[in-house]
């Protein structure tokens, strides 16, 4: 699909369940961004934001995988949060250790998910619940309930706060090569095909003779592995490792897959609208900053977290009438 | 004599304690079609799943193309060069058809991603030979259950097995298509490949099988060479009973025309749909049956719909119990007193985890409500009488219902519909997947049910059920409803030509 030179977007979408609401709505508020504001399309605004909505993007990357098998992952918030603690602690060696070491305890943390749903037959809702918990106490531990400042000398902190030969951030580069390899992964690889099979039907994929239980491994330990990733962004850019952080993120990332048009239940999903949903929830952050700073109103954070409530509603509720009007159709 | 391809010798297979098989046999020969027959509940599917690798047997050796053959699951079996349709259709009606062709052998290129195009050209060509062009890219699940039954034995057929496996292939298939398929059975053994084949419908294995084996009970009772035996010798033996009881019993038994026809119950005025369904008129009284017949694809389900209120109507007027009736959804048109049983019992019809007793008294439980409490004492004695006339095999009634073998899930919907005592039942291929013994019995229920004065509409793919057991036949063609025959009076071959004739008609008219 990436390589056909004749790439239908609309079919694309069709044939995988979405919709194009989310990339209308996402084209709309930028287009409502560029007119209000005056430094919304700044360079600095765009890659500040995709700086800041990287590690968000990762996660619901990773997210996406686990809810198209019709699981779901909440332990991503405080993997991140571990392995920023992690990643904090390998500092001195550079990023070429702390970065792989992060990623790597996320994905051993998401093996350890891996492992209870599928052998211990775990839901998934509450084994991921178990890791959420033990993965929150563990950065805790670790790190004595202290952030943990990073070693400032070495080069970890080039990677959270410079631009790769001067152009793009590092961290917005490393989540466009996540993206690129999801995609193909999802679109390309038989592995992914069985993603999306075990979601439409688990028994149908076993009884075909599909490599059930590996595609559902690999899964949960991506997810891992892309919360892993995030919370080396988020020592390398703040730099520190904070066991508090990660609160809530994995609401964000699951409502950032189902903004997309991924069904919950699984079978159905994309990476590109996953993405389209991710920089939509951030971007209502954005443009409320940006409302904000103009002074015509002044939105405490309680305020927009209402706000961009609502405005999730709405488009969930866009994208759910139009499932429903493939399913009358068929 | 060279050796048979496989050989599985005494299985045994209990759940829960409760066994399934019971030193079962069962030897197919290379080249060969293979028969296999039994009563719902026999044990037909439980023994390919467990030679297939789905389950794991208690006891037992099944050897496979020279080799001992115990796989620990489908994919094993499928790599060793057996190709399985399971009876419950294995296949992920929301991905596309191509990827439920492909799935498990997708053609690649370079770096190992696969290749769409080679995918989507391939299944195209595996599926013209079952004479389907379809948008091969379009979710599978918005076809209908005939061509996904077509979609899964194309799948097993492309996987090159040595052993293809068809667990009752035909239920969901019209005549056409049924001869379509046996083509591809009689090529499949020209090249040398087996084929293991269910099925209920005995006809069917006198035209393809080379021999039969049949079971009861668990059990293999016997094998014979096809021509060496006869109908009434096979079903005396799947039911454990004397050969001259099954000759003087006939083989279907609505007793069709014999019906005290009542007043009128539904009328439909040249009613159409946006779904397919363009004219349809139809008259149903009370105790009467009124059957459907046409080709797949008449708008003999869509007229169903229509009249149970899930697909609006355009044109046209109805008239139910002497009111106008224009139901808008399925809910206004149960309580107006109509039922529908669906063709469709894995999508729309059971609840796999629920018990036989939940799933049966569904639609019962505002009437079984007594102050918001479930009468439970009432409830089971509705149950337990169902389970005894239908002779629905369960090891008790608050067994999961997907435990049950698949022509009893059947038995549990349609007493489902029967237990609510709608006034007038659409029953959409109510007999499918059931055995012989036990299509008597639904058949019978269906003539007393109708006797109390209630009607009842049926639409069934077999003409000789049609022919047998409705008082009048409506012809459906392209969603138009051109012709009706009466009982008695009407033959397979009356029908078979009202169908055909009229279809020359109507496309000479197009032309
Ligand atoms: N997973 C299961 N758990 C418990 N009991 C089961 C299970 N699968 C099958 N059975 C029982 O095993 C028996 C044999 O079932 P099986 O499905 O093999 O019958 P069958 O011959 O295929 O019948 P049909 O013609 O209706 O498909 C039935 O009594 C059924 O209830
Ligand atoms: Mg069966």
């Amino acid at each position: 699909m990436l390589d056909d030179s004749a790439f239908d977007l609309r079919k694309y979408l069709n044939n995988n369940g979405q919709s194009a609401g989310v990339w209308i709505a996402l084209v709309a508020l930028i287009i409502f961004g560029l007119l209000r504001y005056d430094n919304f399309g700044s360079a600095y605004n765009i890659v500040s934001f995709l700086n800041y909505n990287s590690m968000f993007i990762l996660i619901a990357i990773g997210m996406c995988f686990v809810i198209m098998t019709g699981g779901i992952d909440l332990s991503v918030g405080s993997v991140a949060a571990f392995t920023s603690v992690c990643a904090a602690y390998l500092s001195p060696f550079g990023i070429e250790v702390a970065l792989p070491g992060g990623v790597l305890a996320g994905a051993v943390i998401g093996g350890i998910n891996a492992f209870v749903i599928i052998v211990m037959r775990v839901p998934p809702f509450i084994a991921t619940l178990a890791t959420m918990l033990g993965a929150k106490g563990g950065a805790l531990v670790i790190s004595g309930a202290q952030t943990i400042s990073v070693d400032w000398s070495s080069n970890f902190t080039k990677f959270g706060m410079e631009k790769a030969f001067g152009i793009l951030p590092w961290t917005i580069v490393a989540t466009l090569v996540v993206f690129f390899i999801a995609w193909i992964v999802l679109e390309r690889t038989p592995l992914g095909r069985s993603v999306l099979a075990i979601g439409g039907s688990e028994e149908a994929s076993t009884l075909m003779g599909l490599k059930v239980n590996r595609a559902k491994a690999f899964v949960y330990i991506f997810s891992g592995a892309c919360a892993g990733l995030a919370g080396v962004f988020l020592a390398s850019s703040y730099g520190a490792g904070q066991p508090l952080e990660g609160i809530g993120w994995e609401l964000s990332a699951i409502a950032s897959v189902v903004v997309g048009g991924t069904l919950l239940t699984g079978g159905l999903g994309s990476i590109p609208a996953t993405l389209a949903g991710a920089l939509l929830l951030g971007l209502v952050f954005n443009i409320l900053n940006f409302e904000n700073g103009k002074g015509t109103i002044s939105l405490s954070a309680y305020w927009q977290l209402v706000i961009r409530g609502g405005f999730l509603f709405v488009v969930i509720l866009l994208q759910t009438r139009v499932i429903r009007k493939r399913q009358a159709v068929s | 004599m060279a050796l048979p391809l496989l050989t599985a010798k005494s299985i045994d297979k209990a759940f829960s304690g409760v066994a399934a098989l019971t030193s079962a046999e069962l030897q197919i020969e290379g080249g060969e079609v293979h028969g296999l027959i039994g009563q719902n509940g026999a044990g037909k599917s439980t023994l390919i799943k467990i030679i297939t690798g789905v389950y794991r047997r208690d006891a037992g050796t099944v050897e496979f193309d020279g080799g001992e053959a115990s796989f620990i699951n489908p994919r094993e079996a499928q790599s060793a060069g057996i190709a399985t349709i399971y009876q419950e259709l294995n296949l992920v009606p929301l991905r596309s058809v191509t990827e439920n062709i492909v799935m498990g052998n997708e053609p690649r290129k370079w770096g190992g991603l696969i290749d769409w195009k080679t995918a989507n050209s391939q299944t195209k060509k595996v599926l013209s030979d079952f004479g389907l062009d379809l948008d091969v890219e379009r979710p599978l699940g918005e076809y209908s259950t005939a061509i996904q039954q077509l979609v899964a034995i194309a799948r097993a057929v492309s996987l090159n097995a040595k052993l293809v496996i068809m667990d009752e292939p035909t239920s969901s298939l019209d005549d056409k298509e049924v001869a379509v398929l046996f083509g591809v059975i009689r090529q499949l053994k020209q090249t040398g490949v087996s084929v293991l084949y269910v099925s209920h419908f005995l006809d069917e294995l006198f035209e393809v099988c080379d021999r039969v084996t049949v079971m009861r009970d668990g059990q293999t009772i016997g094998c014979h060479q096809i021509a060496e035996t006869d109908k009434f010798e096979l079903i005396a033996e799947m039911l454990g009973r004397n050969i001259e009881d099954i000759k003087s019993a006939g083989m279907t038994d609505f007793g069709g025309g014999e019906a005290k026809r009542g007043e009128v119950l539904l009328q439909a005025d040249n009613i159409g749909t946006d779904n397919r369904l363009r004219a349809f008129s139809a008259t149903v009284h009370r105790g009467e049956i009124v059957g459907l017949g046409g080709l797949l694809g008449s708008g003999r389900t869509e007229a169903a719909l229509a009249l149970f209120g899930v697909d609006q109507l355009t044109q046209g007027r109805m008239v139910f119990k002497g009111e106008g009736f224009e139901p808008d959804d399925p809910v206004t048109a149960i309580r107006s007193g109509l039922g529908l049983l669906s063709e469709d019992r894995k999508a729309e019809g059971i609840i796999p985890d629920m018990s036989v007793r939940e799933n049966l008294t569904l639609a019962l439980l505002p009437r079984l409500t007594r102050a918001g409490q479930i009468q439970r004492g009432r409830e089971r004695e509705i149950v337990e009488n169902f389970v005894k006339a239908l002779g629905i095999k369960t090891a008790d009634i608050d067994q999961p219902i997907r435990e049950l073998s698949g022509g009893n899930q059947q038995k549990v919907l349609l007493a489902r519909w029967l237990a609510t005592e709608p006034d007038l039942l659409i029953l959409d291929e109510p007999t499918r997947g059931v055995d012989v013994g036990a299509k008597l019995e639904i058949q019978s229920i269906i003539r007393e049910y109708v006797d109390r004065g209630c009607g009842v509409i049926l639409i069934s793919s077999e003409f000789e059920e049609l022919v047998e057991g409705a008082d009048r036949i409506v012809v459906l063609q392209d969603g138009y409803s051109v012709s009706e025959l009466e009982n008695p009076g009407i033959s397979e071959d009356i029908l078979i030509a009202a169908i055909a004739h009229h279809h020359d008609e109507v496309s000479g008219a197009n032309a």
